[in-house]
C-alpha cells in the first residue's frame, strides 16, 4: 500500500451501523482486558454498547496515561499569523466569502506577538495561517520561524498542506511538528463542505501528514473536526490514520487533537454535535488503542470540562489562547478570530489549576538540537 | 549501610557509589518531590532529560530540585540517531551538566525500544571525547560486547519496555549479560515493583534505574524508600550467595543414613 487513502478505502464501505448493532457490553468488557487492541476492538470501544462501560474505559485510560506520560501536561499556545484564505470551507470563520476583518502579521508584528506570548513562560508555540499561499508563503513562514525561535524552543505549524519539499524546508528552518486536521474523513461530505478553493482536494490533504513524516517532522497531529459527521466513524478513521502513520514512521511522535465545533462567524452549525459524554468516550477509546499517542485538548473546550477530563488521557493543552491574528499584542481589533474560545484562563491560571489537580505544567519538552550545535 | 558491605562501592567513571539505586526526574506531579525521593531512597545518581531542562528559565527549573551532592546523569531522550544523541550530550556538557551521559537513541515511538546500532555509534564517539557513557539497550549480548569495545562505562539493559512496569521480562538475557560482560550491568526500564529490583540485584546486577514505578506511585517518597531497601537487600543477598536449593524435601530418615556412624 502506497498511501493512507488506499488503506482508508478498505474500511470506507464497512457497515459501521451493522457492526455497532452486533457489539455487546460483554464483548467490550473482554476488550478492556486486552493489552493490545486491534482496529476492530477499537471500533467496538466507540460503539453504543461501550457507553455502559465508560467508567472502566476512563480508569484504564488514566492508568495508561500516567504510566506513559506521568502526571504532567505540556502547555502551548497558538499564534495566528494570517487569516487571509482562499478556501470556502462552509464551517470556518476564515472562509473567503465571509466579510470579516483580515490581517497578515508583518515581521515586526510577529516579533512583538512572540515577545508578548513568551512573557507567559511558554516554550512551545503553534503557528497558524489561512490558506493564502501568496501572503503566507513558505518563505514568509521560514522568516517567521527564524523570528519566533528566539523566544520558543519548539515550533509547530498548522497551515495549508504542502508538498514534502515544502515541509522539509520548514523542518530545516526549525519547525518540528505538524498539526493538520482532515476535518472529515467522509469523502463525499468533504466535497460538500469544501465547495471552493485548493482545500477541495480531499486526497491531497489526507496525504499531507505522511508527507510531513517523510520530510522529518518530529511530531505529527491528526484529527477530525468533531461535529461535521457521525463522531463514531470520524473518530475511528482518526485512530486508523494515526495508527497507520505510526506504523510507517515509528520515529515520529504521532498524536491526536480532538477539536469540537464551536460557534464562529457565518451561519453553519454542526449537524452532528458531540456531547461531553461522547467526547470522553472518543478520548478514552483513542488512548486505549494507542497508549503512547499524545492527546491535545484546546481552549475550544470550557474550563470546567477541561479540568474534568484532565486525568482521562490528556497530554497537551493550549492555554492563554487567542484565535485572532496578532491577538496577544495588537491593540487594534481589526481581525476576526477563527472561532470563539471557551477556556479563557491565561497560562499562569492554567498552570495553577493543573498544580491544584496534582499535575505538573510542562513548559518545555523539546529543543532544536539540529539548530544549536550543528 | 550494612557493616559487612561497607566496602562494596559501585565505581563508574572513577566515582565510588554507595547506593546502587539510580533514579529519574520524569513523570512527577511536581519537581518539588524530587529532593525527598532522593533523600529517602538514598540514591546518588539521577538522570534528567535535557529536552525538559530550560536553562534560560527565569522561574522554576527542574535543576533547582536536584541536590548538588547527587551525580547528574543527563540523558539523550528524544534522539533518533547517533548524531542527535551526540549533539544532546554536547549541549548537556556546555550547559554545565558534567561529562556523564546516558545514551538513549529511540526511533520507535510505539514501544520506545532502543536502537542498538545507533547507540553503539554514539557511545564510540562520546567515549572517545572523554564522556562517561552509560548506554540504554535491549538486553542483547552482541550489542553489549560492541559497547564494551566502544568504551562504555556501564551497560543498561531494559527489563521491559520503558514505563511498562512489567518487571524483569528479559531476565534470562540480563543473566547472560551479567555473566559475560565485564562492565557494570544496570537494569534500566520496566521495573515496576521493589521486589523486581531486589530480584535483579540478587541476580548480580550492579544497579537498577527506577523512574516510572516511583514517580507514578501513590506516594513517590515512600515508594522510593521501598526501592532503596529492596536494592540494598538484593545486593546483600548477592554478596552473601544463596544457600543451596532443591526441589524435593530433605528426608528425615534418608536411605543413606546407615552410612553415618555405627557402620563398619
Amino acid at each position: 500500500m502506497t498511501d493512507f487513502y488506499e488503506y482508508y478505502k478498505t474500511w470506507r464501505d464497512f457497515s459501521f451501523v451493522e457492526y455497532f448493532r452486533s457489539v455487546s457490553e460483554s464483548r467490550v468488557a473482554a476488550i478492556l482486558q486486552k493489552e493490545r487492541l486491534s482496529e476492530i476492538d477499537f471500533l467496538a470501544l466507540l460503539s453504543p454498547a461501550a457507553e455502559g462501560l465508560l467508567e472502566d474505559m476512563a480508569q484504564r485510560s488514566r492508568d495508561l496515561t500516567i504510566r506513559n506520560f506521568g502526571r504532567s501536561v505540556l502547555l502551548f499556545t497558538p499564534m495566528y499569523l494570517s487569516n487571509y484564505c482562499t478556501n470556502r470551507c462552509v464551517y470556518c470563520g476564515f472562509n473567503v466569502d465571509n466579510s470579516i476583518m483580515r490581517h497578515h502579521l508583518s515581521f515586526p508584528e510577529v516579533e512583538r506577538e512572540a515577545e508578548e506570548i513568551a512573557k507567559s513562560g511558554l516554550k512551545h508555540i503553534l503557528l497558524l495561517t489561512g490558506e493564502d499561499k501568496r501572503r503566507a508563503s513558505i518563505e514568509y513562514l521560514c522568516h517567521c520561524v527564524r523570528i519566533v525561535e528566539k523566544y520558543f524552543t519548539a515550533i509547530g505549524i498548522e497551515i495549508y498542506p504542502l508538498e514534502t519539499e515544502g515541509y522539509r524546508t520548514l523542518v530545516e528552518n526549525g519547525v518540528d511538528s505538524l498539526t493538520l486536521f482532515q476535518e472529515t474523513y467522509n469523502e463525499t461530505l468533504y466535497k460538500k463542505l469544501h465547495p471552493g478553493g485548493p482545500k477541495r482536494n480531499y486526497r491531497y490533504r489526507l496525504a499531507a501528514p505522511e508527507r510531513g513524516c517523510a520530510a522529518g517532522m518530529r511530531a505529527v497531529n491528526v484529527g477530525g473536526l468533531l461535529g461535521l459527521d457521525d463522531w463514531r466513524r470520524e473518530s475511528f478513521f482518526t485512530g486508523l490514520h494515526a495508527d497507520w502513520l505510526q506504523s510507517r514512521w515509528p520515529e515520529v511522535t504521532v498524536g491526536f487533537s480532538l477539536p469540537r465545533m464551536r460557534p464562529h462567524a457565518g451561519t453553519f452549525q454542526p449537524d452532528f454535535p458531540i456531547s461531553d459524554r461522547h467526547l470522553v468516550q472518543v478520548m478514552t477509546a483513542l488512548r486505549l488503542f494507542m497508549p503512547r499517542a499524545g492527546i491535545t485538548i484546546s481552549t475550544r473546550e470550557g474550563a470546567q470540562f477541561r479540568d474534568n477530563i484532565l486525568p482521562l488521557g490528556v497530554t497537551t493543552m493550549s492555554a492563554g489562547a487567542s484565535t485572532a491574528v496578532g491577538g496577544h499584542s495588537r491593540e487594534e481589533a481589526d481581525s476576526t478570530s477563527q472561532f470563539d474560545i471557551s477556556d479563557e484562563r491565561n497560562v499562569q491560571e492554567m498552570a495553577e489549576a493543573l498544580k491544584g489537580f496534582g499535575y505538573q505544567p510542562v513548559y518545555k519538552d523539546w529543543h532544536p538540537i539540529g539548530g544549536i550545535l550543528s | 549501610m550494612d557493616k559487612s558491605n561497607s566496602n562494596d562501592l559501585l565505581t563508574i567513571g572513577g566515582i565510588g557509589l554507595e547506593s546502587r539505586l539510580f533514579t529519574g526526574t520524569g513523570k512527577y506531579p511536581s519537581d518539588a518531590m524530587i529532593p525527598e525521593v532522593i533523600e529517602r531512597s538514598g540514591s546518588q545518581v539521577i538522570t534528567v532529560a535535557l529536552r525538559r531542562v530550560d536553562f534560560a528559565a527565569g522561574t522554576e527549573n527542574i535543576m533547582d530540585f536536584i541536590p548538588q551532592s547527587v551525580q547528574l546523569l543527563p540523558n539523550t531522550s528524544g534522539a533518533r540517531t547517533a548524531e542527535e544523541a551526540v549533539r544532546i550530550a554536547h549541549l548537556a556538557q556546555a550547559a554545565g551538566c558534567g561529562n556523564w551521559i546516558k545514551i538513549e537513541v529511540i526511533s520507535d515511538n510505539r514501544y520506545l525500544l532502543p536502537d542498538g546500532y545507533e547507540t553503539v555509534r554514539a557511545t564510540e564517539i562520546l567515549a572517545n571525547e572523554g564522556f562517561v557513557v552509560l548506554p540504554y539497550i535491549n538486553a542483547d549480548l552482541m550489542v553489549a560486547r560492541s559497547l564494551v569495545d566502544s568504551g562504555a562505562a556501564a551497560v543498561m539493559p531494559l527489563g521491559a519496555p520503558i514505563g511498562s512496569n512489567r518487571g524483569l521480562r528479559t531476565e534470562e538475557m540480563i543473566r547472560i549479560l551479567i555473566e559475560e560482560i565485564k562492565l557494570p550491568i544496570i537494569v534500566d526500564a520496566g521495573i515496576g515493583k521493589p521486589s523486581e529490583a531486589c530480584a535483579a540485584m540478587e541476580m548480580g546486577a550492579a544497579a537498577c534505574l527506577v523512574n516510572t514505578a516511583i514517580a507514578g506511585a501513590g506516594v513517590p517518597a515512600i515508594m522510593a524508600e521501598a526501592f532503596g531497601h529492596a536494592v540494598r537487600a538484593g545486593r546483600a543477598a548477592f554478596l552473601s550467595g544463596p544457600g543451596a536449593s532443591r526441589k524435593t524435601a530433605a528426608a528425615s530418615s534418608p536411605l543413606t543414613g546407615f552410612l553415618e556412624g555405627g557402620t563398619q
